[in-house]
């Protein structure tokens, strides 16, 4: 097991939508350089929960610590916080109104404040760094889904985020383009970001996690080193889910 | 002997009196859309509003002036508030009146389309960078409406210029009614003065209406995402 630090702590977070509970419970830590995969049935609550992460959506119960900062208590700005957080979501929601570069240069310059050179300099080696440099000036509509994706994933990264969150980024993807964007994230595994995923792609899964967390009904059901979890799960409903995307 | 027709259009100051009563349609249009702009857009937002009661009144007036001939509520305003209650409006002020009760309704329907078509994933999208409400309103959800807004509005600004031929109704000397009067003026020494007044008065609501509607297709091009 790493001997990182902890970057991120969850206590007994509780959060319902009137009075359907979403989250029953959950407790979740994750470790500097830590990349921990969520799956789990849809509806049951994952992407709620990296909603909740970065105040997205109010919550309940519970509280969330971010480098052992109580960032729930209300009293915390969340526009600070976010900056540490980036987040990445399933339908590619970049600013249709702006090109490439502007969509990534627009936290760096209004909520960071950094200088237009800096920023577009940064910005630059982040564009090249996915194989998009020469698109810098094109609008999301002149885009592909996959290259959508990889802007939305560096207009996060450029606001040097302590943690990335991605919510089934390639979920809406055809499927000659979930490799560009899976092969970004893994080379930002290895580069050693910490990242909460939540996907249904298995095998992406398998193959970019240090620790797989399966969620049923809200609550945590499984959680184990991806070897284990996919070959040997421990519970019934984990076999069921698992059973779900193999053909035998 | 007689003439043809086209010549009337020379004859004295015919022309510069057409063009004088196409100032009155423009200037009866362009008053009533800048003040149906300037009051659709708070209507346009009432209207997105969850509020029963708001949502209610909002809708019967929107209805209403929708469902209403633009001539009846012509001759309500005119001739009705004279019976009714002896205010005597002069035909260009019933006019302004009538087209900016209808612009405000379409405005503000209009506006609130367009805001609720901006997507939820725009403002979370904004939120998870860490901008302010007010920068997420600022630098994404305005500029957004916008684009969304400026081409039905300005289509809503032509339609407003032809529509305006209704007031002649109520007495307003507007193009057309210049038009009849010049025809009526030349009956008997150009009988077929008639086809071309009309042609030039249709050819000037061309000139006027063309480019802006040119416009409200390039822009909705040029926009379009």
């Amino acid at each position: 097991m790493k001997e990182a630090k902890k970057l991120l702590e969850i206590r007994h977070l509780k959060k319902s939508y009137g009075d359907l509970p979403v989250l029953k419970d959950i407790s979740l830590t994750v470790h500097k350089g830590e990349v921990v995969v969520i799956i789990g049935p849809s509806g049951c609550g994952k992407s709620t929960l990296l909603q909740c992460i970065n105040g997205l959506e109010p919550i309940q119960g519970g509280e969330i610590l971010l480098n052992d900062e109580l960032i729930t208590d209300g009293k915390v700005k969340w526009s600070r916080v976010r900056q540490k957080i980036g987040m990445v979501f399933q339908s590619y929601e970049l600013f249709p109104h702006m090109t490439a570069l502007e969509n990534v240069l627009l936290g760096p310059l209004q909520v960071q404040k950094r200088s237009r050179q800096e920023a577009t300099a940064a910005a630059k080696k982040l564009f090249e760094r996915v194989g998009l440099l020469e698109k810098t000036g094109a609008y999301p509509r002149e885009l592909s889904g996959g290259q959508k994706q990889r802007v939305a994933i560096i207009r996060a990264l450029i606001m040097e985020p302590e943690i990335m969150l991605f919510d089934e980024i390639t979920a809406a993807l055809d499927p000659e383009m979930v490799r560009e964007v899976l092969d970004v994230m893994l080379t930002l595994a290895k580069g050693g970001m910490t990242m909460i995923i939540v996907t249904h792609e298995m095998q992406f899964a398998k193959a970019i996690s240090d620790r797989v967390i399966f969620i049923d009904k809200g609550e945590i059901v499984e959680s184990a080193p991806p070897q284990a979890f996919f070959t040997q799960p421990q519970t019934e409903r984990a076999r069921k889910f698992l059973n779900i995307f193999s053909f035998e | 002997m007689q003439d043809l027709g086209i010549n009337v259009l020379f004859q004295g100051t015919n022309f510069l009196r057409l063009l004088g009563g196409l100032w009155i349609t423009m200037k009866i249009a362009l008053i009533s859309v800048g003040i149906s702009v300037v009051l659709g857009i708070p209507l346009g937002m009432l209207m997105t509003l969850k509020n029963p009661v708001i949502k209610t009144l909002t809708r019967i007036y929107l209805e209403f002036v929708r469902i209403m001939p633009q001539l009846v509520l012509l001759f309500l305003v005119y001739f009705g508030l004279a019976r009714a209650f002896q205010i005597n409006l002069s035909g260009q002020l019933s006019a302004v009146i009538v087209f900016t009760l209808w612009g405000t309704a379409e405005m503000g329907d209009l506006v609130r389309g367009a805001l609720i078509s901006i997507p939820k994933h725009q403002y979370d999208s904004g939120a998870a960078l860490g901008l302010t409400n007010l920068q997420i309103y600022l630098h994404i959800i305005i500029p957004q409406t916008l684009r969304r807004l400026v081409p039905p509005a300005i289509n809503l600004t032509t339609r407003m210029i032809k529509t305006t031929s209704l007031v002649v109704l109520i007495g307003v000397v507007e193009v057309l009614k210049v038009g009849q009067q010049i025809i009526e003026g030349n009956r008997y020494t150009a009988p077929t003065a008639a086809l071309w007044i009309y042609a030039v008065i249709f050819v000037l609501y061309f000139i006027v209406c063309y480019p802006i509607s040119r416009l409200a297709r390039r822009l909705e091009k040029r926009w379009k995402n």
